[in-house]
């Protein structure tokens, strides 16, 4: 569930960023309290506090006073200008590593990223963004 | 005031053994904080002279702003369960208890109640005759029961199947939520207890060797593992923790963060690097450099 690679406050703040990506939480919608963050995944409040506040930080998350936290109006947009930063890095540049070590030659891994593209295109040709 | 405890250059010889050597360390009120180190390093030794169970040879403890020996009022505030805490012979868990409910002004009976059904502890069998895991369960009722100010746990878990343990952590983090108190606990289940820790302190032969947010000790230390000789050059002039070595390989555990220069550098190399567990860390900063008498070699033939 986590690792340890990073605090665990980030971690537990990417895995509410991908559930509201993959409309667990919908823009609008109440998220877990810190409490019931602490509670649920059994780490220490003042982590689970941590990781809300990361994203009251970056607009994803906003405090209504005396009620809770929920997903701010376009959370969405700024998640996605936000990943696109480390989508090299994260990977593109990993991808690059694991086929040198298999001998996967500069073709091959072209013509597999343009395969696995159109398949996923033809699965979700709707929310793919329009190219212009 | 912010601190619980607060020590200064607190010492504790037993004969030649320092067992403690010159502690300063403040453990913020309200926190859950981690006592980690090797068996021995001097966490119980700690726990005990801040208890006032025990009398520092030199240096200063200050619990809740006053020093406990002389204040049968913080004493109050206070509650110690000890790894091997013992019972009157006569003991059966009702006297336990009721020994509690007169000791911690705080007590909760409800609590209390609901962790002896939780943890099927024994009412009959007087407490001397308890195994090892329901030894444990009853100084964990009595532990969070108590809702001391200042608790102290010293190896809670020891003998605890892994459902009690975790029943432990969930009424831990419940009831501190509820009732926000100063909570201090040893553990050598690091990798299970780690996320339920804010503060660690981590202490070896007596003194404090790191003192921080579990979060920033998440980049305290890194590990390199490959040819000995490349990982030995990449080493050079950092602080190495602990090594591994077997053969031509070596695996070593790095102070420090690594930048992305490091990283660069080691991604053109065969060095594989990785982040290390706060387990890893412990076990780092208690490594003693032993050269073997048996080499692979020979072990093999």
């Amino acid at each position: 569930m986590f690792d340890d690679s990073r605090p665990i406050f980030v971690q537990l703040a990417e895995r509410l960023v991908d559930d509201i990506l993959r409309g667990r939480y919908e823009e609008g919608a109440q998220v877990p309290s810190t409490n019931e963050l602490a509670a649920f995944l059994r780490i220490n409040p003042a982590t689970a506090g941590k990781g809300l506040g990361l994203l009251v930080e970056q607009g994803i998350l906003e405090k209504r006073r005396g009620i809770g936290m929920f997903v701010t109006a376009g959370a969405k947009g700024r998640i996605a200008a936000a990943r696109s930063g480390g989508f090299v890095s994260d990977f593109v540049e990993p991808l690059v590593r694991e086929a040198r070590s298999i001998g996967l030659d500069r073709e091959s891994v072209i013509r597999l990223v343009d395969e696995a593209l159109s398949r996923s295109t033809s699965l979700t040709s709707d929310q793919q963004p329009t190219r212009d | 005031m912010n601190y619980a405890i607060e020590t200064t250059d607190l010492t504790r010889v037993h004969g030649s053994t320092r067992a403690l050597d010159g502690v300063s360390v403040n453990i913020h009120k309200n926190t859950i904080t981690g006592l980690l180190g090797r068996n021995g390093a001097g966490k119980t030794t700690f726990m005990s002279l801040v208890t006032a169970q025990d009398r520092p040879t030199s240096g200063r403890v200050r619990v809740l702003g006053e020093a406990p020996f002389e204040h049968a009022g913080v004493l109050d505030q206070l509650c110690f369960i000890r790894d091997n805490q013992r019972y009157p012979d006569d003991y059966s868990l009702k006297h336990a208890l009721r020994a509690a409910r007169i000791f911690y002004p705080n007590w909760s009976q409800e609590l209390a109640d609901e962790l002896v059904e939780m943890f099927r502890i024994p009412k009959k069998t007087i407490v001397k005759k308890y195994s090892r895991g329901q030894t444990s369960a009853l100084g964990i009722v009595l532990g969070l029961a108590s809702r001391a100010p200042v608790t102290f746990f010293d190896e809670p878990y020891l003998g605890l199947d892994a459902t009690a343990r975790h029943y432990f952590y969930d009424v831990l983090l419940r009831d501190y939520q509820a009732h926000p108190r100063t909570i201090v606990l040893s553990t050598h289940l690091i990798d299970e207890m780690d996320r339920l820790l804010e503060r660690v302190i981590i202490i070896d032969r007596g003194r404090i060797v790191q003192d921080a947010d579990v979060d920033e000790l998440r980049g305290a230390a890194f590990q390199v593992s490959g040819p000995a000789g490349a990982v030995d050059a990449f080493a050079g002039g950092r602080r190495v923790l602990s090594s591994h070595r077997v053969g031509g390989l070596a695996t070593l555990v790095i102070e420090g963060a690594l930048t992305q220069v490091d990283r660069d550098a080691l991604t053109a190399t065969d060095i594989e690097y990785g982040p290390v567990s706060l387990q890893e860390l412990v076990a780092a900063y208690g490594f003693d450099e032993v050269e073997s008498p048996v080499k692979f070699e020979e072990a093999r033939s």
